[in-house]
C-alpha cells in the first residue's frame, strides 16, 4: 500500500511537471483529429445507436416514429425472407469466401513463380479487379445469358450440361462464385506480397533436412501465410454480408432473383428500408446483422490462435 | 563456387543446379515451358472476358445472336459507342459523377491527413485511443448505420442532392487516416522536433515539412477516392431520385433495365464505363498494390 503510494508520488509529480505542454498537445491532437471526431459522432455514434433505438420503432419516414417494443424482432423471427437472405448469405460466407481463397492462394503460388515477364502476368491477373462491380456484373449476365451467352455456347459444344445461370435458382450463387473467381487476382497479390516475405532460408534449411514440395507448403508456406489469411478470413466473411450490387444488376434490379436465391442479407435490408419503407423492421435487420458480424469475427479471432502463426519478427 | 551460390538461389528453392547438359532440357521445361504454359492459359481464362466485352460491342444485333459466335466482328461497328452515349444521357451522367469525384477527392485531402498527423506525429494522450476506434470503425458494417443516416439527410432535405454523397469524406476515411499514419510513422521524428525547437507552429510543421513528404500517399488517396465514387452504386441508389441528377452506375441500371437485350450497346456503355478504371490502373499500378500491402501490414 505504502509502497504504491511512494510509487504514485514520482509520477504525480512528473504528470505534474509536463502538464501545460501536455495540455497544449492534447488541445492541438484534438484540433488536428477534429474532423474525424465530429463525422465520428454525427456519422457512426449517433446513427449506431439511432438504428437501436429505431429498431424498436415502426417508422416510415413520413409518420413520426411509433414505439413498438420487441415487435419487429418478434417479425423477424417468423419472417421467411430473412431466413433465406440469412441461408444465401452464410452460403456466400462459409462456401464462396474459401473457394476464393483458395484459388488466391494459387494463382499466388503460381506468381512467384521465377520466370521471366512475371510482372505482366500479375497486371493481367489483376485486371479484373479493377473492373466496377456494376460494369462486371453487366459483361457477366451477358456471358452467362443460357441461350448466346459464351460459357454456355462452350459448355454445349463440348458436350457438358449448360445451365440457365442465372434463372436457375440452383446456379444463381455458382455464377456469383464465378464471377468472384474472376476477380481474385486482387486477394492473390496480397498473397503475392506475403509470400515475398517468407525468409528463404527456411525453405533452404527444409530441403537440406529432406522436405518435399508437399511438406514445405504444408509446413513452411501456409503456416507463414495464416496471418494474412486470417485478414482475408474476417474481409472476406464481413463482405460477404455486404454482397448487393452483383447480385442488384445480375437480377436486372429485381430484388431476389429466381426463388429468392440471390437475396442476400443487405439486399433484404435494402429492400425492407428503401423499397417497403420499414425503418424499424430495417434497423433491426441491422443490429441483428451487427451481432452476427460481431459473432462471426470474434469466433474466427478465438479460433485463430490454433491456426495462425506469427513470425518472431 | 560464388557464381554456382548465386546460381542456385535464383533458379529454385530445391535441389542442386542440374548443370549436366543431359538434363538441360527437362531443366528448361519443368523451369520455364510448364510455368509459361500455366501461366499464359490462365492469362487467356481472365483476359477473355475483356476480350468479348470489347468483340460484343463492336458487333451487329444478328451477329450477337449468331451461333456459333464469331469473335472478331465481320464490320466493326464503331457507331455503338456513339450510339450508347445517346442512348441514355451518357454524358450527364459522367459530369454528375465527376463532380461528386471531385468534391470527395478535396474533401479526403483536406481532413484525412490532418487526423493521421495527430494520432500520428502529435504526442498527445489519447490518440491510441482514437486510432483504436478508427480501426474498429473500419470492420463496422455499412448496413448498421445507413437507416439512420439516410434519415438524418432526409430530415435537412438533402436527399436527392449530392450533400449525402460527399459530406462524408470532410470527415476523413477510418481506411485513409490509416494509411497516411502509417506513413506519417515512417517519417523521422526529429524532423518535427527540430522544427518545434525553431518554434515552428503546429500547422507550419504540418503544411510545410509533411505535407510535400506526403505526395506518394496523398496520390493513393485521390487514386481511391475517385474510384470509389466513380464506382459507387447503393450510394447514389440510395440518395438520388432525379434520373438527370443520377451517377452513370444508376444511369448504366437504368440503361439495362430498359435496353436488357441490346447487348452491344450495353457492352459498348460498360466499356466506356471501366475505361478510365483500366488507364488508371495502368498508370498507378504501384498505388494500388502499395495500398493493399499496407492494409496487410497491420496485425
Amino acid at each position: 500500500m505504502s509502497s504504491q503510494a511512494a510509487r504514485a508520488r514520482p509520477a504525480a509529480q512528473a504528470r505534474r511537471k509536463f502538464t501545460a505542454r501536455e495540455k497544449r498537445y492534447v488541445l492541438l491532437g484534438l484540433a488536428f483529429a477534429s474532423p474525424w471526431i465530429i463525422g465520428f459522432i454525427a456519422f457512426t455514434v449517433y446513427p449506431f445507436f439511432g438504428s437501436l433505438y429505431y429498431s424498436f420503432t415502426e417508422y416510415d419516414l413520413f409518420q413520426s416514429p411509433k414505439w413498438v417494443g420487441l415487435e419487429n424482432y418478434r417479425n423477424v423471427i417468423h419472417d421467411e425472407s430473412f431466413y433465406k437472405s440469412l441461408k444465401n448469405t452464410f452460403f456466400m460466407a462459409f462456401i464462396a469466401v474459401p473457394i476464393g481463397l483458395v484459388s488466391s492462394l494459387c494463382i499466388a503460388l503460381l506468381l512467384n513463380m521465377k520466370v521471366r515477364g512475371i510482372a505482366f502476368y500479375r497486371t493481367v491477373y489483376y485486371l479484373p479487379a479493377v473492373i466496377p462491380a456494376v460494369a462486371g456484373a453487366m459483361l457477366w449476365s451477358w456471358l452467362l445469358n443460357p441461350e448466346y451467352g459464351l460459357i454456355d455456347i462452350g459448355l454445349r459444344a463440348l458436350h457438358l450440361p449448360d445451365p440457365a445461370w442465372l434463372t436457375d435458382p440452383r446456379f444463381t450463387k455458382p455464377s456469383l462464385i464465378l464471377m468472384g473467381l474472376w476477380g481474385s487476382g486482387a486477394g492473390a497479390l496480397i498473397y503475392l506480397a506475403a509470400l515475398h516475405g517468407i525468409p528463404q532460408q527456411y525453405y533452404e534449411a527444409a530441403a537440406m533436412d529432406g522436405a518435399n514440395w508437399r511438406h514445405r507448403f504444408m509446413y513452411i508456406t501456409l503456416p507463414a501465410l495464416s496471418p494474412v489469411t486470417l485478414f482475408q478470413l474476417i474481409m472476406g466473411l464481413i463482405g460477404a454480408f455486404q454482397i448487393f450490387t452483383e447480385s442488384f444488376i445480375l437480377m436486372g434490379g429485381a430484388a431476389g432473383g429466381p426463388d429468392q436465391s440471390m437475396l442476400f442479407y443487405a439486399v433484404n435490408l435494402y429492400q425492407q428500408a428503401f423499397v417497403f419503407l420499414k425503418m424499424g423492421y430495417a434497423s433491426a435487420l441491422a443490429w441483428i446483422l451487427f451481432v452476427i458480424v460481431m459473432l462471426i469475427t470474434v469466433f474466427v479471432f478465438k479460433t485463430s490462435a490454433r491456426w495462425v502463426y506469427y513470425g518472431g519478427e | 563456387m560464388t557464381s554456382l551460390q548465386s546460381r542456385k538461389e535464383r533458379s529454385s528453392t530445391d535441389a542442386a543446379p542440374r548443370l549436366k547438359p543431359k538434363r538441360n532440357i527437362r531443366y528448361t521445361l519443368r523451369k520455364s515451358v510448364i510455368p509459361h504454359t500455366l501461366l499464359i492459359a490462365l492469362g487467356i481464362v481472365f483476359l477473355f472476358p475483356f476480350a468479348w466485352l470489347i468483340s460484343t460491342s463492336l458487333k451487329t444485333p444478328d451477329e450477337i445472336f449468331k451461333i456459333p459466335p464469331d469473335f472478331i466482328p465481320s464490320e466493326p461497328q464503331w457507331q455503338n459507342y456513339t450510339n450508347a452515349l445517346e442512348a441514355i444521357p451518357f454524358m450527364r451522367y459522367v459530369g454528375n459523377t465527376l463532380i461528386i469525384c471531385a468534391v470527395n477527392i478535396v474533401g479526403q485531402l483536406l481532413s484525412a491527413p490532418l487526423v493521421a498527423y495527430s494520432i500520428a506525429k502529435i504526442p498527445w494522450r489519447g490518440r491510441n485511443v482514437i486510432f483504436m476506434i478508427i480501426v474498429a470503425t473500419m470492420i463496422l458494417p455499412p448496413q448498421v448505420t445507413m437507416i439512420p443516416v439516410y434519415i438524418i439527410f432526409s430530415k435537412l432535405g438533402w436527399v436527392n442532392t449530392y450533400l449525402p454523397l460527399t459530406i462524408g469524406s470532410f470527415f476523413g476515411s477510418a481506411f485513409f487516416i490509416f494509411l497516411l499514419r502509417q506513413f506519417f510513422l515512417g517519417i523521422p521524428n526529429e524532423l518535427s522536433e527540430a522544427a518545434r525547437i525553431d518554434g515552428a507552429n503546429e500547422l507550419r510543421i504540418y503544411g510545410q515539412i509533411m505535407m510535400p513528404l506526403l505526395k506518394p500517399p496523398l496520390a493513393t488517396i485521390v487514386l481511391f477516392t475517385f474510384v470509389s465514387s466513380w464506382t459507387d452504386f447503393l450510394g447514389p441508389l440510395i440518395y438520388l431520385n432525379d434520373a438527370e441528377k443520377w451517377t452513370i452506375t444508376v444511369g448504366l441500371q437504368g440503361f439495362l433495365q430498359d435496353h436488357g437485350a441490346q447487348w452491344e450497346l450495353l457492352m459498348a456503355a460498360a466499356a466506356i464505363f471501366t475505361i478510365p478504371m483500366v488507364v488508371l490502373y495502368f498508370f498507378g499500378q504501384k498505388f494500388f498494390m502499395k495500398a493493399g500491402s499496407t492494409m496487410t501490414g497491420f496485425k
